[in-house]
C-alpha cells in the first residue's frame, strides 16, 4: 500500500509540466483575451476604458453573421468530404495486414514539411500558369486557364488536404480494434459485404468518426492561412476576420470578442457530440 | 443414412503449414457430432472451411449432397456460434437475433425473434445490449441468433470455453437437450474430451490435421484405435504395450488367483480427489501406473509392495 501512496504523490508531479503549460500558455492568455473583449478600442488602436459588452453586440451584425454561417458551412463541407475520403482509406489500411504501418506513415508523411510550404505548393499547382493549367493547355484540352485558384473550391480543397489525416487516424484506430469475428458473424448470418459495412462496421466505428469529425471541424472553422492564401482574400472566413481585426482594423477588443464567441460555440458543439457518443455506447 | 454434410479429401494449406490434411467425413442428419482434438489439430480450420470463412486448397465440402466450396458464408445455409459469441455490441439481444432474418428478408420477424429467445429462455432480456448480459446469457443470444435461421448445420466453435466451470457443465446438458428439441444437426468443435463424450452422438478425434477415429463416445473411449486416441480421451497406464484405464486398474496385497492378469509393483504415492483416490504404483519393470479406487478401499503407504491387477477384457490393444 505504501507503494501505491508513493505513486499517488508522484502522479501529481507527472502532471506538473502539463499544468504549467495549460495555465501559463492557455488559461492565462485566454483570460486576457476575454478581458480585451470587454474593453473599448482606444483612439490609436490600443485598448481603453470603459468596460462594455458592445463588442459582443456588434457580432449580430448581418455582415458578421454571414461570415459565421459561411465558416460553419465550409467547416461542415470539409468534414463531410474528409469523412467520405477518409473512411474508405482507413478501412483499406486496417485490412492491409503487414503493410498497415507503411500506409500509416504515408498518411502522416505530409507533416514532415511545414503546412505553409505545402499550401504554397498548391499555389504553384493551381494558379493560371501553374502545373495543372499548363499541362492541360499543352495537351490541348483547354485553351484558356481554368480558374482553379482564389475561390471557395480552392479553399475547400486546401482544407480537406490539410485535415484529412485527422479524420483517417482516429477512424483507423476504431476499425483496427474491431473484432474480425464480427464481420465474419455478419457474413455467417447472411449479410453480403455492403450490408455488413452499413449495419456492423459503420455503427461500430462511430466513436472514431465522431473524434475525426471534431478534429477536422474545429481547425477548419478557425482556419486562417488556407483561406487567406488559396482564397486570395475573396473567401472571408471567421479566422480571417479575427486576423483582420488584430492587424489592419486595429480593433483588438472586437477581434477578441469574435474569438471568445467562436470558442464558446465550438465548445458547446463538442460537448453535445461527446454526450451523444457516451449515450449511444452506454 | 443420408449425410447432411460431407467432407471429401479436404486439404487446407497456409503459407507455413498444412492445417487440414486430407479429411474425409460424413455427418448424419439431425445428430450431435463433435470434432475433438488438441489445439492446433486443425479442427477449427475444418469448421471455418465448412462455414465458408476459408476456401479449401483441395478436396470438397458437400452440403445436402452439393459441393459448396465456392459459396460465400452468406450463401451457405450453415450458421456458426463463435467462441466469444461475436455478438454485435451495438445491437440489443432481440436485434442480434433479428439480424440474420432481416438480411435474408424473411417474414414474421418479431414473432420468430420472440420464439427464438423463448427457446433459449431469455424472455425479458430482449432489449439488453450484450454488455448488459452475463456470459451464459450472451451464449444463449448467440445460439438463438443462429438457430432462428434454421440452418442445415449449426457449427459450434468451443462454445463453452469462455464460461466458468460450473456453468459449463450445466450448458452441456442444455445444448444436448436443445439439439434434440430443434432437430438441427449440431457440429461441435472442442478440445475438451469430457464435453465431446457427454454431448455427442458421434465424434471424430483429430490429430495433426487428420482424423484418427470416428465413432460413438463408447467406441472411442472403450475401443480406441490408436494410442493417440486412447491417451487423448483419458488417462492410460501402459503395461507391456497394452493400455489400461485407471478405473479398471485394481490393486491387491495378496497375489491374485482368479485368472486375471497382474504385475508386482511398489506404491509411490496417492492423491485424494474427493470422490475417489488415485494410487500411484511403479511396476518392477519401471512403468508408472495409476489406479483409481473408491476412497474407502483402505489406505496404501508409499514403499508398500502390491500387485497391480486387471481383467484381460479391459485391455486396449494397438497394432
Amino acid at each position: 500500500m505504501t507503494g501505491g501512496g508513493a505513486w499517488e504523490r508522484l502522479r501529481a508531479w507527472f502532471l506538473l509540466p502539463a499544468r504549467v503549460w495549460m495555465i501559463g500558455l492557455f488559461a492565462a492568455p485566454f483570460a486576457i483575451v476575454i478581458a480585451y473583449s470587454l474593453l473599448t478600442r482606444g483612439a490609436y488602436g490600443g485598448l481603453g476604458q470603459p468596460w462594455t459588452l458592445d463588442n459582443y453586440r456588434r457580432l449580430v451584425d448581418p455582415l458578421y453573421l454571414e461570415v459565421v454561417v459561411r465558416s460553419f458551412g465550409m467547416a461542415a463541407e470539409t468534414t463531410a468530404i474528409c469523412l467520405v475520403l477518409g473512411f474508405p482509406l482507413a478501412l483499406f489500411i486496417s485490412r492491409s495486414g503487414k503493410r498497415k504501418n507503411l500506409y500509416l506513415q504515408l498518411v502522416i508523411l505530409p507533416f514532415w514539411t511545414s503546412f505553409l510550404v505545402r499550401i504554397y505548393a498548391w499555389l504553384f499547382l493551381l494558379r493560371d500558369t501553374g502545373l495543372i493549367n499548363t499541362a492541360l493547355q499543352h495537351l490541348g484540352l483547354i485553351h484558356a486557364p481554368l480558374p482553379l485558384l482564389y475561390n471557395d473550391g480552392a479553399v475547400l480543397l486546401g482544407l480537406v488536404y490539410g485535415y484529412l489525416p485527422f479524420m483517417v487516424l482516429p477512424v483507423y484506430a476504431t476499425l483496427e480494434r474491431l473484432d474480425p469475428a464480427l464481420t465474419e458473424a455478419a457474413a455467417d448470418l447472411g449479410a453480403k459485404p455492403w450490408p455488413t459495412l452499413w449495419h456492423v462496421v459503420l455503427p461500430l466505428s462511430a466513436p472514431g468518426i465522431a473524434a475525426g469529425s471534431i478534429l477536422v471541424f474545429i481547425p477548419s472553422l478557425g482556419a486562417y492561412l488556407t483561406p487567406d492564401l488559396l482564397g486570395g482574400g475573396r473567401t472571408v472566413l471567421i479566422g480571417n476576420v479575427v486576423q483582420n481585426q488584430f492587424t489592419n482594423a486595429r480593433d483588438w477588443p472586437f477581434g477578441a470578442a469574435i474569438s471568445v464567441a467562436l470558442m464558446a460555440l465550438v465548445g458547446t458543439l463538442v460537448l453535445f457530440v461527446l454526450r451523444r457518443q457516451r449515450g449511444s455506447l452506454a | 443414412m443420408e449425410s447432411i454434410l460431407e467432407l471429401r479429401e479436404l486439404v487446407k494449406e497456409f503459407a507455413s503449414h498444412r492445417a487440414v490434411d486430407g479429411i474425409s467425413l460424413a455427418i448424419p442428419r439431425g445428430g450431435f457430432f463433435s470434432l475433438l482434438g488438441p489445439s492446433g489439430c486443425g479442427k477449427t480450420t475444418t469448421l471455418r472451411l465448412i462455414a465458408g470463412f476459408e476456401t479449401p486448397t483441395s478436396g470438397n465440402v458437400l452440403l445436402n449432397g452439393a459441393v459448396v466450396n465456392e459459396q460465400k458464408p452468406y450463401e451457405r445455409n450453415v450458421s456458426t456460434v463463435f467462441q466469444n459469441y461475436a455478438l454485435f455490441p451495438h445491437l440489443t439481444a432481440a436485434e442480434n437475433v433479428a439480424f440474420g432474418l432481416k438480411r435474408k428478408n424473411q417474414r414474421d420477424i418479431p414473432r420468430r425473434v420472440r420464439e427464438a429467445l423463448e427457446l433459449v429462455r431469455l424472455e425479458g432480456k430482449e432489449s439488453r445490449l450484450p454488455a448488459q448480459l452475463s456470459g451464459g446469457e450472451r451464449q444463449r443470444v448467440a445460439l438463438a441468433r443462429s438457430l432462428v435461421l434454421e440452418p442445415d448445420v449449426l457449427l459450434l466453435d468451443e462454445p463453452l470455453a469462455a464460461l466458468d466451470p460450473k456453468l459449463r457443465k450445466q450448458m452441456r446438458l442444455e445444448l444436448k437437450e436443445m439439439q434434440r428439441r430443434v432437430g438441427i444437426t449440431f457440429l461441435l468443435v472442442t478440445h475438451d474430451q469430457e464435453e465431446a463424450l457427454s454431448m455427442s452422438d458421434q465424434l471424430a478425434v483429430m490429430n495433426a490435421g487428420a482424423i484418427e477415429q470416428v465413432g460413438t463416445p463408447q467406441d472411442v473411449y472403450l475401443r480406441p484405435r490408436t494410442r493417440f486416441v486412447a491417451g487423448f480421451l483419458g488417462a492410460v497406464n501402459w503395461i507391456d504395450g497394452v493400455g489400461l484405464r485407471p478405473e479398471v486398474t485394481r490393486l491387491s496385497r495378496a497375489r491374485p488367483s482368479n485368472g486375471g492378469r497382474f504385475r508386482p509393483a511398489t506404491i509411490t504415492g496417492s492423491v485424494f480427489l474427493g470422490n475417489c483416490v488415485h494410487v500411484l504404483a511403479r511396476l518392477e519393470s519401471g512403468e508408472e501406473t495409476v489406479a483409481e479406487i473408491p476412497r474407502n478401499n483402505g489406505t496404501y503407504h508409499s514403499g508398500e509392495a502390491i500387485h497391480v491387477c486387471w481383467n484381460p477384457s479391459d485391455e486396449m490393444i494397438f497394432p
